[in-house]
């Protein structure tokens, strides 16, 4: 809450080039550490440990009801929005404690952006206005500066082509997986550091899911991106690392070619065979 | 398992048609007091609304003609007078129960505002006249529209709040995940979504408390002429038609008639503009 506006601001409009790789920016986006989440009386998240790798694709997979989407709405304090949340442990971006008395969540959720399982561009907005409305509501004015980060972020979706247009239409107008990718512009423009997605395909058809999937894999050189999946051979096509929850608990974590492969876990062996889940 | 047989066939369906004929007939009911009173006031009031009803001052008793400029003129003004309090009041109410606001003491208000829908309006004549009128020792406008904005404020705060509830979670946290905060989402996702729906309330609210005459008449308490200030005593078109119904003279009865024309069409208008309103392009979800 004590958080000054400007920071944000500025750091909503700062040069837009990706970061260079310099010797300062830790591997490492998020770090977690014993990470354990209730609501209300019910555990959802046990003593999670593990380290979200920078520039890379991490997948988090498990059955329904394994605390997978929790996990992920940790990483921007989304969960929050569930009354009578309790969380236990830490959570560092770039090294902060997300969860730190004085930290604004509006302000961690512009440093890490969400994709919704179902696509829910604003029912009252043209496509153009969707893409910048984060930075409107932020406070940027600049006319050619929105301008500017619209076509983009549009472009980053992989959307322009498609809509530029038609940037005065509804965003309600466009397709199933053209909105998902909207809705990916609207999440981009505000220049997160990471975005995360739940379950960004399952919603969508074959083909649509094939152009989420490559533009994840063509996101992932700019921004660290953690998703939530259903599908094995999703997480096993797009992700880098790959996690597998179980009953609130991290089962098994590490390279995604790894546990597909030779997972050293009966369970996450089972699961991704299909034996269970 | 058999068939039915014919004898059976027949009585179930003369039951089915009784009950169809029965449910037709209360739809009939339903429906035609709205279309009796319109055509007896298009029969009694029609040809005294005129240019005159709309441009001139009530004519002194005994004078034939005059008009009821003031008083269509004074009910706009506490319609207006009632809108700026009532609107604000009412949204945010509704705002703060379909936001904020924990389950007990949501359902506790939610409560007490049907309760305030259903007191008898003119209990907030009574109340405003002791509240305002007796405290500045006289009838206004003020006090008028401040008692028609009580009486609109529970029914656009339960509106409001059902079109806010109607709103898709999704889009509150599509915004919330942009950085942007409680509020500004509110005002800027989840009214602007709900605008259709809650501006539809307001309009319904205007248009019942535009035909209340009880709670003008502790308060605003009519005027046989024009109202030069707002601390006086303001004509309204239902008062009007109120106190020349009342009144022994022919000429006033034909008024009457005309005004409650006027005031029954201009309801019908408001709920035609909702209906268009309501019909809209599609692009909002209530």
């Amino acid at each position: 809450m004590t958080t000054p506006e400007p920071t944000a601001v500025e750091r909503v409009e700062r040069p837009v080039e990706p970061l260079p790789a310099e010797e300062s920016v830790p591997a490492r986006t998020f770090e977690v550490k014993n990470l354990s989440i209730w609501y209300g009386e019910k555990r959802a998240i046990e003593g999670v440990t593990m380290d979200i790798a920078s520039k890379a694709v991490t997948a988090i997979i498990g059955p329904s009801g394994c605390g997978k989407s929790t996990f992920l709405r940790a990483l921007n304090r989304m969960h929050e929005l569930v009354p009578k949340t309790r969380l236990e442990g830490t959570v560092l971006l770039q090294g902060e404690d997300l969860y730190s008395s004085n930290v604004d969540p509006a302000i961690v959720r512009r440093r890490v952006g969400m994709v919704f399982q179902k696509s829910n561009p604003f029912p009252t907005m043209s496509i153009g206005e969707n893409v910048v409305i984060g930075l409107k509501l932020n406070g940027v004015r600049d006319r050619r500066f929105l301008n500017e980060r619209l076509e983009k972020s549009l472009r980053m979706a992989a959307l322009w082509d498609e809509v530029k247009d038609d940037l005065h239409k509804p965003g309600t107008s466009l397709s199933g997986g053209q909105q998902q990718r909207l809705c990916i512009a609207r999440a981009l423009a505000v220049e997160p550091e990471v975005v995360l997605m739940d379950e960004p395909c399952s919603a969508l058809d074959p083909i649509a899911t094939a152009k989420i999937e490559e533009l994840i894999y063509e996101l992932k050189s700019k921004y660290t991106i953690v998703t939530v999946t259903h599908n094995m051979q999703q997480a096993g096509r797009i992700s880098d690392y790959t996690a597998f929850f179980y009953l609130g608990r991290l089962i098994e974590f590490g390279e995604t070619t790894k546990i597909f492969t030779h997972p050293s876990e009966r369970q996450t062996e089972d699961y991704i065979t299909g034996r269970f889940g | 398992m058999r068939f039915e047989t014919a004898h059976q066939h027949t009585w179930r369906k003369i039951k089915s048609g009784l009950a169809c004929t029965a449910a037709f007939v209360s739809a009939v009911l339903v429906i035609s007091p709205l279309g009796l009173v319109f055509c007896y006031l298009l029969i009694n009031g029609a040809a005294s609304v005129n240019w005159d009803f709309f441009t001139k001052l009530p004519a002194p008793v005994g004078a034939v003609g005059g008009g009821m400029a003031n008083a269509i003129v004074g009910s706009l003004e506490l319609l207006a007078l009632a809108g700026v309090i009532g609107i604000p009041v009412g949204v945010l109410g509704g705002v703060y129960l379909a936001e904020y606001g924990s389950a007990r003491i949501n359902s506790v208000l939610r409560f007490l505002a049907d309760v305030l829908n259903g007191i008898p309006s003119i209990t907030w004549g009574v109340v405003v006249y002791g509240l305002i009128v007796l405290r500045f020792k006289g009838f206004s406008a003020y006090a008028g529209g401040f008692a028609l904005a009580l009486i609109m404020i529970p029914l656009i705060v339960r509106t409001t709040e059902e079109v806010i509830l109607l709103v898709p979670n999704g889009y509150r946290e599509a915004s919330l995940a942009l950085g942007v905060s409680r509020w500004k989402t509110i005002i800027h996702i989840v009214l602007k979504t709900a605008s259709k729906g809650i501006i539809t309330g307001i309009l319904l609210a205007l248009a019942r408390v535009g035909g209340e005459t009880a709670p003008l008449l502790f308060t605003a308490f009519g005027n046989r002429f024009w109202n030069h200030s707002l601390n006086q005593p303001i004509a309204a078109l239902p008062l009007q038609i109120f106190t020349y119904a009342i009144s022994p003279y022919d000429d006033w009865h034909r008024q009457a008639w005309a005004g409650a024309l006027v005031l029954v069409t201009g309801v019908f208008f408001v709920n035609i503009l909702v209906r268009i309103l309501t019909r809209g392009s599609g692009a909002s979800v209530v």
